[in-house]
């Protein structure tokens, strides 16, 4: 930095010294900051701190060697990256993240679904094994059940092999074996057991004691053990750790990024009855290949998954004259849902703001009628039943769709707000507010709008029209935001180099900084603006997390304390400080 | 869109000075302002998501009703053993969804008051701008920047604890947000920096800090983490038996009745609970069955024990609820319920003129609804808000909490 900069910098309001300012007036400070560009030696650290979770030891060296432009080339082409095999390693375990869902219903299946195989309506996983395994369960969820019902643990009506009690499994040197000595010696202990004793080992084991050991187990015997403790939580558990390893580890950072950006655009609920088994399959096939295409081919998978149709009901939404079910007085008369037509156009595209009514909302949920899941409940997959759609005229946002159309009424309606300056100027905005500043200048706004519209709504080339630009290069920019609950744990963990065995931990971390991933219930996501993390709940969580971590106490996470310069106390303290806490 | 200001709070809080005095010396000071007169006390809670209040609220009595819900309507009171699946009457028209059981008693002794046709008089359908609106209080201004309840806070007279303002939950809400001290705090037991020495290291690196927010942040955090410290690592045991349910929000309201017991200056507290977005199958096969009946079990069963476990001390406390709008009057397509317009709220407390339910009407026969399609409004949120700061917590200046607007009060508190 010359002097003159330096002079320059001084001069600029608000930055050399921090008065009590009005938030109008730093408004106006803000806006001129955007013109005024940083140094070039901080480029490399800009670059790195919002295009990554955060930098590692080496980061900047290594996009220094490659060159700053090339590398965010290489970003925005996350094809032409060769993924980290630490990563892919990492990953290899967590067996439900390549599954469909149809699979991953019969191997990690409801205690619901257990009862069905049980009783034969529902075939069991081929595997012989996970067979075995899930007959187990089904038995002891049996017998827990008998003892509730009639205090009696001899249920004779037991079907199936179930869980004997540990001390008949076990003699008493084995149970105190695996009680007591280092990890390594319990683990040992329990691996010595045969193979098909250790599921009635630890179907057996007190809740405290399997706790015991799943803390202490490699990655095999912990699956093992989550399997024993309930296979429908695997599912949720895999999500999130594949989310912290991906953040930690990718070599393809932004597309990561842009992947927690995208998913939270379009949120789903996890919880939500059938999205246990139909988020895995929406982030993977859905949002991840289209972050950096086309919007319209990203809203259209979205619109046609069966994670968005039930998480919206659209599923069950039907027109008029769609037939009814047949039943009792109770079963009720199936009709339109709007609630998918109204996010569509709220959340998805327009913007509350773009001009929409309540008439356009019941139109859009008309055109969309019909549109559903074949067996939502057993993994399912999109199809157009054109007995539910309602094959009558509707008016959307001015363009009439013509009676007697069928699943292309809804794709008309995507075409019309996937290419609306509304969506575009709504998408444009949302990606500066996250990637530039909480309010982002409306002349960069605006350009990135104007990309959007002339290339049909190009992704890349409105991420590459906010990267070329001055406003994303400026003091305004500049260290402007407060880290969101995963940026935060992932850059800590990355600027320690941290060793992560399992990730759950962090997870649970992150939801006590305040974002439980996959679990945010509203269709709104969390907010992309610091204000939201800026609190006293968060910021000691913040703390407490920064000095766990340093202090290598974090679950799961091995930390080198050794390998930074000074004492790992002042490592956390650096960790927890209000300057880690920016980006 | 506009994100929300960052508040840079004034710095009257300077009083604690963020740990200068001893604790029990603060203690002590509280203590001493605690018994007379007692700080009065309001609660305000959030049901996130938009609660069906025409089945929670039931208008038995209106034919229109039972047309319009074929399948998901909640039968008329009815005597002997079906009681647990039909509303349970309180005033010959109107009735309570059969999980609210437990709410049943306090509106018989009159603690409880119904605001029926109740809401915000903005006409949108977005669960995020009406949840807003509803919060900042300034219904269709979206450039508010602070929140309703951190308005209200009366004028502070000398000492100001730091707890005053508390948000239960991860992130501060934003009806308490804005340029008063407020905190947010998950649970009052991990509410503190687990290591003493680094925690004195933080505080100073926060204290000088470039960045004005989170400077502003940490102080208040400080100070609260510090008072609240002697009560961090007592048990806590529920007054007469009372029973909070399972889960996030029966939790919230057993940690505000600790605060509120403990005598540390806790003058308006906040809790949200979610879920109430019943698009279908909002009710299972019997009214008391189904996604709402589980959710208003738990909503009912915390309320009471809440108002159990305060005791005598429910004298100085005010609860109120709301949601950000109603459903549509008749039911969807799926059993359940869409978007609509105006809803029902609850007060509860010592100074409530319960055992009513108010507001005027509006029917529900089709030209009497909202847009042809939902309940109408004819009390607007800010009526029932504005009365409870001006009456019950004594703040006179209402212009400056609800800017542009003159509530009109409905007589739901004991004047003193």
């Amino acid at each position: 930095m010359d002097k003159r900069t330096l002079l320059a910098l001084a001069c600029v309001p608000g930055l050399a010294a921090i008065p009590a300012i009005t938030a109008a007036s730093k408004n106006a400070g803000d806006d001129r900051l955007f013109l005024k560009p940083i140094p070039n030696s901080q480029r490399i650290e800009q670059a790195l701190s919002r295009l990554t979770y955060g930098a590692r030891p080496g980061d900047a060296d290594a996009v220094r060697s490659t060159g700053l432009r090339k590398w965010i080339e290489q970003q925005l082409n996350p094809e032409s990256i060769a993924e980290n095999p630490v990563l892919l390693q990492k990953l290899q375990t967590l067996d439900t993240l390549t599954m469909s869902a149809g699979q991953m219903v019969r191997d990690y299946p409801t205690p619901q679904l257990v009862k069905q195989m049980v009783a034969g309506q529902v075939p069991f996983p081929a595997d012989p094994d996970r067979r075995m395994m899930i007959e187990k369960l089904a038995a002891r969820a049996e017998r827990k059940q008998g003892q509730d019902q009639q205090g009696d643990p001899a249920n004779p009506s037991l079907k199936g092999p179930a869980f004997q009690p540990l001390a008949e499994l076990l003699s008493r040197d084995q149970i105190r074996s695996l009680r007591t000595g280092t990890p390594e010696q319990r683990v040992a202990a329990f691996q010595a057991l045969p193979p098909d004793q250790q599921d009635d080992v630890l179907g057996a084991m007190p809740p405290g004691m399997r706790q015991g050991l799943f803390a202490i187990a490699p990655p095999e015997l912990r699956r093992k053990i989550e399997m024993a403790n309930g296979p429908a939580q695997v599912v949720a558990r895999d999500l999130m750790e594949g989310k912290l390893l991906r953040a930690i580890y990718s070599n393809r950072q932004l597309s990561e990024i842009l992947d927690d950006f995208w998913f939270n655009h379009f949120n789903i609920y996890l919880e939500k009855g059938a999205d246990r088994y139909l988020v895995t399959g929406y982030e993977r096939d859905v949002i991840r290949p289209h972050v950096l295409g086309k919007f319209r081919d990203l809203l259209e998978a979205t619109a046609k998954s069966p994670a968005m149709l039930f998480y919206l009901d659209n599923w069950q939404s039907a027109g008029p004259n769609a037939p009814q079910p047949r039943g009792g007085a109770k079963k009720a008369a199936r009709g339109l849902n709007e609630n998918y037509g109204r996010e569509l156009l709220e959340l998805h595209t327009l913007g509350v703001d773009g001009g929409y009514t309540q008439k356009d909302v019941s139109e859009v949920a008309r055109c969309f009628t019909g549109w559903t899941i074949n067996q939502p409940q057993r993994g399912g997959s999109f199809t157009f039943n054109p007995r539910l759609h309602d094959t009558g005229q509707k008016v959307v946002l001015g363009v009439t769709i013509p009676a007697g159309g069928g699943m292309e009424d809804g794709e008309k309606v995507l075409d019309i707000v996937a290419h609306h300056p509304s969506t575009a100027r709504f998408i444009s905005r949302k990606l500066a507010q996250r990637f530039v500043a909480d309010d982002p200048p409306a002349p960069l706004v605006d350009r990135m709008a104007q990309t959007f519209l002339k290339t049909g709504g190009d992704l890349r080339q409105v991420m590459r029209t906010m990267l070329e630009s001055k406003e994303f290069w400026s003091e305004g920019a500049w260290r402007s935001k407060v880290k969101s609950p995963l940026e935060m744990v992932a850059s800590a963990v990355r600027s320690v180099n941290g060793d992560v065995d399992f990730a759950f931990p962090l997870a649970n971390q992150v939801a006590q900084l305040g974002e439980p991933l996959y679990r945010k219930v509203e269709p709104t996501g969390y907010s992309n603006s610091s204000e939201e993390w800026m609190n006293s709940a968060g910021l000691v969580a913040r703390m407490n997390f920064a000095l766990q971590l340093a202090g290598d106490k974090v679950p799961g996470v091995k930390v080198d304390t050794a390998q930074t310069a000074r004492p790992d106390e002042s490592a956390g303290i650096a960790l927890g400080s209000p300057d880690f806490q920016k980006k | 869109m506009t994100s929300r200001r960052i508040f840079l709070r004034n710095s009257a809080l300077a009083m604690v000075g963020a740990g200068a005095a001893p604790l029990w010396l603060k203690r002590a000071l509280y203590a001493a302002e605690a018994p007379s007169p007692r700080q009065k006390i309001l609660v305000a809670i959030f049901q996130r998501g938009a609660a069906d209040g025409l089945n929670v609220i039931v208008p038995h009595g209106e034919k229109a009703y039972y047309d319009l819900r074929p399948t998901i309507a909640i039968p008329r009171p009815a005597g002997g053993g079906k009681r647990e699946d039909s509303a349970i009457d309180l005033d010959g028209f109107f009735g309570l969804h059969p999980a609210l059981a437990p709410l049943k008693p306090l509106f018989d002794r009159q603690h409880l008051a119904i605001v029926d046709a109740v809401g915000s008089p903005d006409p949108t359908r977005s669960h995020f701008d009406a949840q807003d609106y509803m919060e900042s209080g300034t219904p269709g201004l979206k450039a508010t920047h602070d929140g309703w309840m951190n308005r209200a806070l009366p004028k502070a007279e000398g000492r100001i604890s730091p707890v005053r303002a508390v948000s239960l939950g991860a992130t501060l809400s934003r009806s308490l947000a804005g340029s008063n001290p407020a905190i947010s705090l998950e649970t009052i037991a991990g509410f503190q920096v687990r290591d003493t020495q680094a925690a004195k290291q933080f505080q100073d690196m926060y204290a000088q800090s470039k960045d004005p927010a989170l400077r502003a942040a940490a102080r208040e955090t400080f100070a609260a983490v510090s008072m609240l410290q002697t009560i961090q690592n007592q048990p806590y045991s529920p007054a007469g038996g009372a029973e909070y349910p399972r889960g996030r929000f029966g939790d919230s309201l057993r940690q505000i009745a600790q605060l509120i017991k403990a005598n540390v200056g806790v003058e308006m507290a906040f809790a949200d609970i979610g879920g109430w977005d019943h698009h279908a199958n909002e009710v299972g096969q019997r009214a008391s069955e189904g996604q709402l009946a589980n959710l208003l079990t738990q909503y009912g069963h915390a309320l009471s024990a809440f108002w159990c476990d305060m005791g005598d001390r429910m004298a100085d406390v005010a609860v109120v609820t709301m949601s950000e709008f109603g459903r549509t009057a008749h039911e969807n397509g799926n059993r359940g319920t869409d978007h609509g317009h105006a809803n029902c709220m609850f007060v509860m407390g010592g100074s409530v003129r319960g055992g009513r339910v108010y507001g005027k009407w509006p029917g529900l026969e089709r030209e009497q609804l909202y847009e042809g399609r939902d309940l109408a409004l004819t009390t607007d949120f800010r009526d029932v808000l504005g009365e409870l700061v001006a009456a019950h917590l004594g703040n006179p200046t209402l212009k400056g909490v609800f800017p542009g607007y003159a509530p009109k009060f409905l007589g739901l508190v004991h004047h003193t």
